[in-house]
């Protein structure tokens, strides 16, 4: 039951992605160009999303868990650090050369489209670095404790 | 480059669409609709049934070109302006920034900013003004 409806949330948001436009780097790309071939329609979706996300989870949130796991596991930590600041900053750069964004590559897979599939391999390879160079300064940081 | 044409209509919609998905995945699962999180927790389960969800949840995702197929008759358009090269590397750094980030475009942009969580509007502050830099110096400095 939790798979199935796993499977239709995914399914909701995998839509709404090729709908948007989200799986469409030359659409995403155009969002930052203002300098040139300029197309605001990302602006639209980010709007929708937030509009629908901002009013659902006041009510969703409210209540004291989800239908179908014991509690709601939602991230806790309010300070701004280097690694958040600094990741984001290297996402950005990431996200403006290849157009697409994890949230809009994964949707595209079902395109079939290869240059989809190159893309999201490499996004994993980069995840995989990154997890290791996370587990290497954390060895660091144990040693000189 | 290649000329888009602006949708707002479809993007609203779309973008509704995106935002009930990660209210829906709250209320059931009381997780966060993050791609990155989704796909980080597939290469690193904690156990087979933090696995599972995430893998239906994608499996869900990719079926979404096809339902938009089934239901709209026209499949959903995948323009790609870049050059192989431009997708490895670019697809490599954004792996690297979302690790350390905690986080993209769908966990903080939509999710976190939803929630109002100075760390989602800071990094999506973040990201979206180094995309627009980078998009600039792409197509306005480079040329390409």
């Amino acid at each position: 039951m939790r798979l199935v409806i796993s499977y239709f949330i995914g399914l909701v948001f995998g839509i709404g992605i090729a709908i948007s436009g989200m799986a469409n780097p030359a659409k995403v790309l155009n969002f930052f160009d203002i300098a040139g071939a300029w197309d605001p329609s990302l602006a639209f979706v980010m709007g929708g999303a937030l509009i629908v996300a901002f009013a659902g989870y006041r009510y969703v949130l409210k209540r004291p868990a989800p239908l179908l796991s014991p509690s709601f596991q939602l991230p806790t930590r309010r300070d701004l650090d280097l690694p958040l600041i600094g990741g984001s900053a290297i996402f950005g750069v990431g996200w403006g050369i290849a157009g697409f964004c994890p949230g809009g590559a994964l949707p595209a897979l079902g395109t079939g489209r290869t240059e989809v599939f190159i893309f999201v391999a490499a996004l994993l390879a980069g995840i995989v670095a990154a997890k290791g160079l996370q587990a290497v300064i954390a060895n660091r940081a144990r040693a000189q404790a | 480059m290649i000329e888009t044409a602006f949708t707002p209509f479809q993007s609203l919609g779309g973008g509704a669409l995106i935002g009930l998905a990660a209210v829906l995945l709250m209320a059931a699962l009381g997780r966060v609709m993050g791609a990155t999180g989704i796909l980080a927790g597939l290469i690193q389960p904690a156990n087979l049934a933090d696995w599972s969800w995430r893998a239906a949840v994608l499996a869900g995702m990719v079926s979404g070109p096809a339902a938009v197929l089934l239901i709209t008759g026209q499949a959903p358009v995948v323009q790609v302006p870049v050059s192989t090269t431009m997708l490895i590397v670019g697809g490599f750094i954004v792996g690297i920034g979302v690790t350390f980030g905690s986080g993209c475009t769908s966990g903080h942009g939509v999710c976190g900013m939803a929630r109002l969580s100075p760390r989602s509007i800071a990094a999506t502050t973040t990201f979206m003004i180094t995309t627009g830099i980078t998009v600039f110096v792409i197509r306005h400095v480079l040329g390409a």
